[in-house]
């Protein structure tokens, strides 16, 4: 089961090789400047990844779910936002929270079990993770109608992946956004897999090709070119700011690790596979341009490099010094007003541990 | 007798379901090549074929709904939500359709569809993992309700469970699918709605299903150290309830406890303790307590330690039952 490494209708600016190619819909003018700028992100993003995988070994996470090979889906969409967009993730998403400045220690404390996502949404909008498959699709939908009523110039960014195409709430945010025409971008990250099961399990039909039967526009776009993702997301969301409606863009790429630490993927995909898309490497490409045009040279690599170890050190002791919370903070913010029963249950929590205090 | 874990017991139940009957199918996400993310059913698809273990779409009201059809159609499907949390997706096809199907059509038809749920905290988690939903199924009158404590029941059980032809919700207690336990094949169990005596006990009653019937066990030895004498009940039924058992153990003791991981508040603990009232109030000491889960949403793996009853809130739980 080999998932098709050349799709067709793909729109692509930046071959794995790191030549520029044309692309007649979707261009892009890219400062020097800005081009070392996405460089540096896929770089950092990876390396917060990889510390999490580490931390996560070493039993300082409960669990991570790895971005490795998507990096270019994450960053090129993330970074085609406004500060007034407003991006829904899934929890894979920890490029795109980068883009939007949310500390990676904040990704690290929900997966090591200290809360259930420590950053502001409001202030970085960018939403919660969502672990249920598929059920942030709406909530975008929804936001999106706000803004909409509101008369605001922003639209909505949600991501999820390829399975969650199946789920029902995914297929009535997709009726929502046609029916009320509501400015948001639906981003799937087709990485081919759904934990065990290939996308031929979720489709008979390339995802993005979807998109047209509920009246809205989809596009293929290259996952592992950072250039065509962030061309391709910002034409969809200005064309969502302007009132036109929805875009369904699927970023075709491939999640090159576990699907996340619990598991072992080696029992149902072969080797051939990873070591087809290891030649997409999405940073590979970026670095590769900046060579040969004369774009970057040794040193910045090199300041690059050291920026990423440097992160990553940092974040690595910032997750270690990350206090437990403290036990009664379960009863916080369950409701937003006074609640008796929480009341009286924080209470007798608090005297029953208080019965433990000065035993040992 | 072979020494098996409550998964890999779950695993030749449900190869000898099938071996049994050609129309048992299971069918879930990742249940196929993968074997399940618990490897529950670990080697079934390369053993019955694709047609019969089956990789779902990934999305759970699909799952349940098609297994409907499927078991109008004379099939006996077997599925598998990945995680209690992920239910939720397939409420209303178990809850609007599955649940009353059968009464709809004055017993003509019959939707024989067992629901599998890893169920319950103490894995160190993320959200969504770790949760206790067996009070909105045992609300729902056309369901029945159980849950495996150990090896051998889970064994048991899930046969029973395929052969029932009520829709059944099995929850299985995802913390301890590693614990093992010698298992008989082909050795017949207790009937599904019936309770088990865990241990026997003549101070006081510990009533418990799922993942809390090992800690009460723990309990229960702890308590003896002390003197008290103190008996576990092991409900499995969830829906029934297996009353009988419950008072002739409660009328010996006087004194009852129940614990659950889920939510003390409207949880199952407050039906037992109603009917243990009603039907042993000459008996009792005392009131009916109940250990469980507070009302709050499952919290971090960090903080789950204190969340889920533990030695020292059972046993706190005991002796305040001893002090009225
Ligand atoms: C409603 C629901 N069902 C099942 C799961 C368990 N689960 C977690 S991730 C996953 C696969 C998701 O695949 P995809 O949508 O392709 O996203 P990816 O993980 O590949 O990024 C499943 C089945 C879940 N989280 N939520
Ligand atoms: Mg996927």
């Amino acid at each position: 089961m080999t998932a098709p490494t050349t799709p067709p209708e793909l729109v692509q600016l930046l071959t794995p090789e790191g030549e520029r190619v044309e692309h007649p819909d979707y261009d892009i003018d890219l400062t020097a400047e800005e081009i070392r700028s996405l460089y540096r992100d896929l770089v950092l993003v990876r390396r917060v990844d990889l510390e999490a995988v580490a931390l996560q070994r070493q039993g300082e996470l409960g669990l991570w779910a790895s971005l490795l090979g998507q990096e270019a889906a994450q960053v090129g969409s993330g970074r085609a936002m406004t500060d007034a967009d407003m991006a829904f993730p899934t929890y894979r998403e920890h490029g795109v929270a980068w883009c939007r400045g949310v500390d990676p220690l904040h990704l690290l404390g929900l997966f090591r079990g200290v809360n259930h996502g420590g950053w502001d949404p409001i202030e970085h909008n960018f939403h919660l993770y969502t672990i249920v498959i598929g059920s942030q699709t709406l909530h975008a939908v929804g936001y999106a109608m706000g803004i909409q009523r509101d008369g605001a110039e922003a639209a909505s960014l949600v991501y999820f992946g390829d399975g969650a195409t199946s789920q029902g709430d995914v297929n009535e945010a997709f009726i929502w956004a046609s029916v009320f025409n509501a400015p948001v971008v639906f981003f799937c990250q087709n990485n081919q897999w759904a934990i065990s099961e290939p996308l031929e399990k979720q489709s008979k039909i390339p995802l993005y090709k979807r998109a047209s039967g509920f009246g809205f526009p989809g596009i293929r776009v290259d996952g592992n070119d950072v250039f065509a993702c962030l061309a391709v997301t910002r034409a969809a969301l200005r064309n969502a700011r302007e009132g036109n409606g929805p875009t369904l863009v699927e970023a075709f790429t491939y999640r090159m690790g576990a699907h996340t630490t619990s598991d072992d993927p080696t029992r149902y995909r072969v080797a051939d596979e990873l070591e087809a898309w290891k030649l997409k490497d999405p940073i590979e490409r970026v670095k590769a341009y900046l060579f040969r045009n004369q774009l970057a040279d040794q040193e910045f690599f090199d300041k690059i490099e050291a920026e990423a170890d440097q992160l990553g050190r940092d974040l690595r002791a910032r997750c270690l010094a990350l206090a437990d919370p403290q036990p009664g903070a379960m009863f916080d913010h369950v409701y937003a007003e006074p609640h008796a029963l929480v009341d009286e249950e924080r209470e007798q929590f608090t005297t029953y541990m208080s019965g433990f205090e000065g035993a040992q | 007798m072979t020494t098996l874990t409550l998964a890999k017991a779950l695993n030749e139940g449900l190869r000898a379901a099938m071996d049994a009957d050609s129309k048992v199918l299971v069918m879930g996400e990742d249940v196929g090549k993968l074997g399940g993310v618990f490897r529950v059913t670990d080697g079934l698809q390369k053993d019955f074929g694709e047609d019969r273990v089956i990789d779902t779409p990934l999305a759970e009201s699909g799952i349940i709904g098609t297994a409907i059809g499927l078991a109008l159609r004379g099939y006996r499907p077997v599925c598998e939500i990945q995680f209690d949390g992920f239910v939720f997706p397939a409420a209303d096809q178990i809850i609007t359709q599955l649940a009353k199907m059968p009464l709809r059509s004055l017993g003509k038809l019959k939707l024989p569809v067992v629901v599998r749920i890893p169920c319950g905290g103490g894995i160190g988690a993320v959200e969504h993992h770790s949760e206790s939903p067996e009070t909105y199924f045992t609300h729902t009158a056309g369901l029945r309700v159980v849950a495996c404590s150990n090896p051998v029941d889970a064994y048991t059980m899930i046969q029973d469970a395929v052969r029932c032809d009520d829709p059944v919700v099995f929850f299985e207690p995802k913390r301890r699918y590693w614990d093992k336990a010698d298992v008989e094949f082909g050795a017949p169990g207790l009937p599904l709605d019936r309770a088990r005596v865990a241990r026997e006990g003549d101070d006081v009653t510990l009533v418990a299903y799922g993942p809390m019937v090992k800690t009460c066990l723990e309990a229960a030895a702890a308590a003896e150290e002390d003197g008290r004498s103190v008996g576990v009940i092991d409900l499995r039924s969830l829906n029934p309830l297996d009353m009988p058992v419950v008072r002739d153990a409660v009328n010996r003791t006087g004194r009852c406890v129940v614990v659950h991981e889920a939510p003390v508040f409207n949880g199952l603990g407050g039906e037992i303790a109603a009917r243990v009232t009603e039907q042993c109030f000459y008996r009792l000491e005392a009131p009916v307590l109940r250990v469980g889960g507070f009302s709050t949403p499952y919290p971090p793996s960090r903080l789950e330690d204190h969340y889920l009853p533990d030695l020292d809130r059972i046993l706190e739980a005991v002796d305040r039952v001893f002090g009225y």
